[in-house]
């Protein structure tokens, strides 16, 4: 058994927080600059070269790569044999949430209640998933979400008759509808199957795979690659002003369901697809 | 806008700015230099598509401040801020590192402001800044008003934010980022998107690269 104490934990979330909203992952940065040598739309071009500086002047002067600094998922993997000493976890996770977007000067957009909407004042609380594996590792994922893309998200609870036509169709759909709000070029995150909150669950998670990776399963990799170049035949571009580059990836990730369903989710992620993750193991802690 | 002022006026965006990081801001495009507030009627003269560098003062109010504005319009109260000929810019900044006038301040999603922009147009606002679609009711109101709707370039916020000289709550604080802001901008680049005809970029630039 491994024992780690929430004050180590807060001060990495806050780490986290701030790095994620810093720092583009490398591998998003690649393909924005692949993007931007192939987008052939004048606006478009010029875009993306703007979201690549924004990306350098971010990292360089730690200025927040979007004034929408997000809402704060946090995945957490915690091995069942890690004790955690000193507070609570979730106790733990808020606080460094809080630390982090006070000390990096990032935008507090969290308000306590949908319907009176005062803000709380420190960007928490945090949306915070837990998955308990076996082991006495901890690998915290922070994800700041912006509301720009969020509120693109779309759930269709589809009839198995609907098949995979219908699924492909729901997603184009989707992408469709939200064309330049979610600040594009953007991740499609889909998951299909579970229940309802299980695909959308799916679907989030799906964006903070690689942007270059495929699903393992080759029928479902496919599928990814053929609403890529469906999606980015819609015409938005970046920025939504015309261009071919409209999506930098499409993530699909699957789960059993009932045999009376066929859930589809949808969430969108715009270009600064931002997260950072933390991985402890114990004595051998980087 | 003549054509000689935008030969005259070939700017060059943010020179210095962005040299370390390497790219061209600008890429091949020209850029009209304009003095803020909007003389009278140019705002009906602009084109879609057109690249603007705006100079001078700009107001910052994204929903909630809207939502104040509107109910202070219809109760018929004076607004805390004389907006009439004036630009919105939908933004809610990140608070600025000490010594810089501001952090990350790039547009938000403009159709959550929809429904209020029709009633600010009529009370005398001249052009909105922000990024994404407008209902038909906006892009109706725009050209009935002879004003103008300007994209940025959403998710730009680091490098928006270079071009913010000032930045001070002008009204509604309590509303954190959501307050009022008047903000001093230096050559703030945006994309005419609706212009005062109704034509509107952000059907026309897809629809020549939709292939579906």
């Amino acid at each position: 058994m491994q024992e780690i104490s929430a004050s180590l934990i807060a001060e990495n979330v806050a780490r986290l927080c701030q790095e994620a909203n810093f720092d583009l992952p490398s591998d998003v940065r690649d393909a924005l600059q692949d993007a931007a040598d192939s987008e052939e739309s004048t606006h478009g071009k010029r875009i993306l070269g703007e979201i690549c500086e924004n990306a350098c002047i971010a990292q360089q002067e730690r200025i927040p790569l979007c004034q929408d600094t997000g809402m704060v998922l946090v995945f957490v993997e915690i091995g069942q044999d890690v004790h955690v000493t000193g507070g609570s976890l979730t106790e733990a996770i808020n606080a460094g949430v809080a630390k982090g977007y006070q000390e990096g000067y990032l935008r507090k957009s969290v308000v306590a209640d949908p319907i009176r909407r005062k803000n709380t004042g420190d960007n928490t609380p945090a949306v915070i998933y837990y998955d308990i594996v076996p082991g006495d590792h901890l690998r915290i994922t922070v994800m700041p979400k912006g509301f720009g893309s969020e509120n693109c998200t779309a759930l269709g609870m589809l009839k198995p008759a609907d098949g995979l036509d219908g699924v492909k169709r729901f997603i184009l759909d989707a992408v469709d509808k939200a064309g330049p709000n979610p600040c594009p070029p953007v991740t499609v995150g889909v998951g299909i199957g579970g229940t309802a909150d299980k695909a959308l669950l799916l679907a989030k998670r799906a964006l903070l795979r690689d942007v270059k990776s495929a699903n393992q399963d080759p029928d479902i990799a496919a599928m990814e690659k053929e609403l890529l170049e469906a999606i980015n035949k819609l015409g938005y571009g970046p920025g939504g002003l015309g261009g071919r580059i409209t999506a930098l990836a499409v993530h699909i990730e699957t789960y059993p369901t009932h045999i009376a369903g066929l859930p589809v989710a949808v969430c969108l992620n715009c270009h600064a697809a931002r997260h950072k993750t933390w991985e402890w193991r114990g004595e051998k802690v980087e | 806008m003549s054509k000689e002022l935008q030969q005259e006026n070939r700017g060059s965006l943010n020179s210095g700015s962005g040299e370390q990081c390497g790219i061209r801001m600008n890429g091949d495009q020209e850029l009209i230099p304009v003095q803020l507030p909007f003389a009278e009627g140019l705002t009906k003269g602009l084109r879609v598509g057109q690249r603007l560098l705006l100079n001078g003062v700009i107001y910052g109010a994204r929903d909630a401040a809207h939502q104040r504005l509107i109910e202070a319009l219809e109760k018929g109260e004076d607004l805390p801020v004389d907006l009439r000929g004036q630009v919105i810019y939908y933004v809610g900044p990140t608070p600025p590192r000490p010594g810089r006038p501001c952090g990350a301040a790039g547009p938000t999603t403009s159709s959550r402001m929809d429904r209020y922009t029709p009633q600010l147009l009529e009370y005398g606002v001249r052009a909105l800044i922000g990024k994404g679609r407008r209902s038909l009711e906006v892009i109706d109101a725009i050209k009935k008003h002879g004003a103008v709707y300007l994209a940025a370039t959403g998710g730009a916020g680091a490098l928006i934010g270079r071009c913010i000289k000032e930045m001070q709550v002008v009204a509604y604080p309590d509303l954190g980022p959501e307050a009022i802001y008047r903000i001093t901008v230096e050559n703030l680049p945006v994309t005419v998107a609706i212009d005062s005809r109704g034509e509107n970029l952000y059907e026309t630039g897809p629809a020549q690269y939709r292939r579906i």
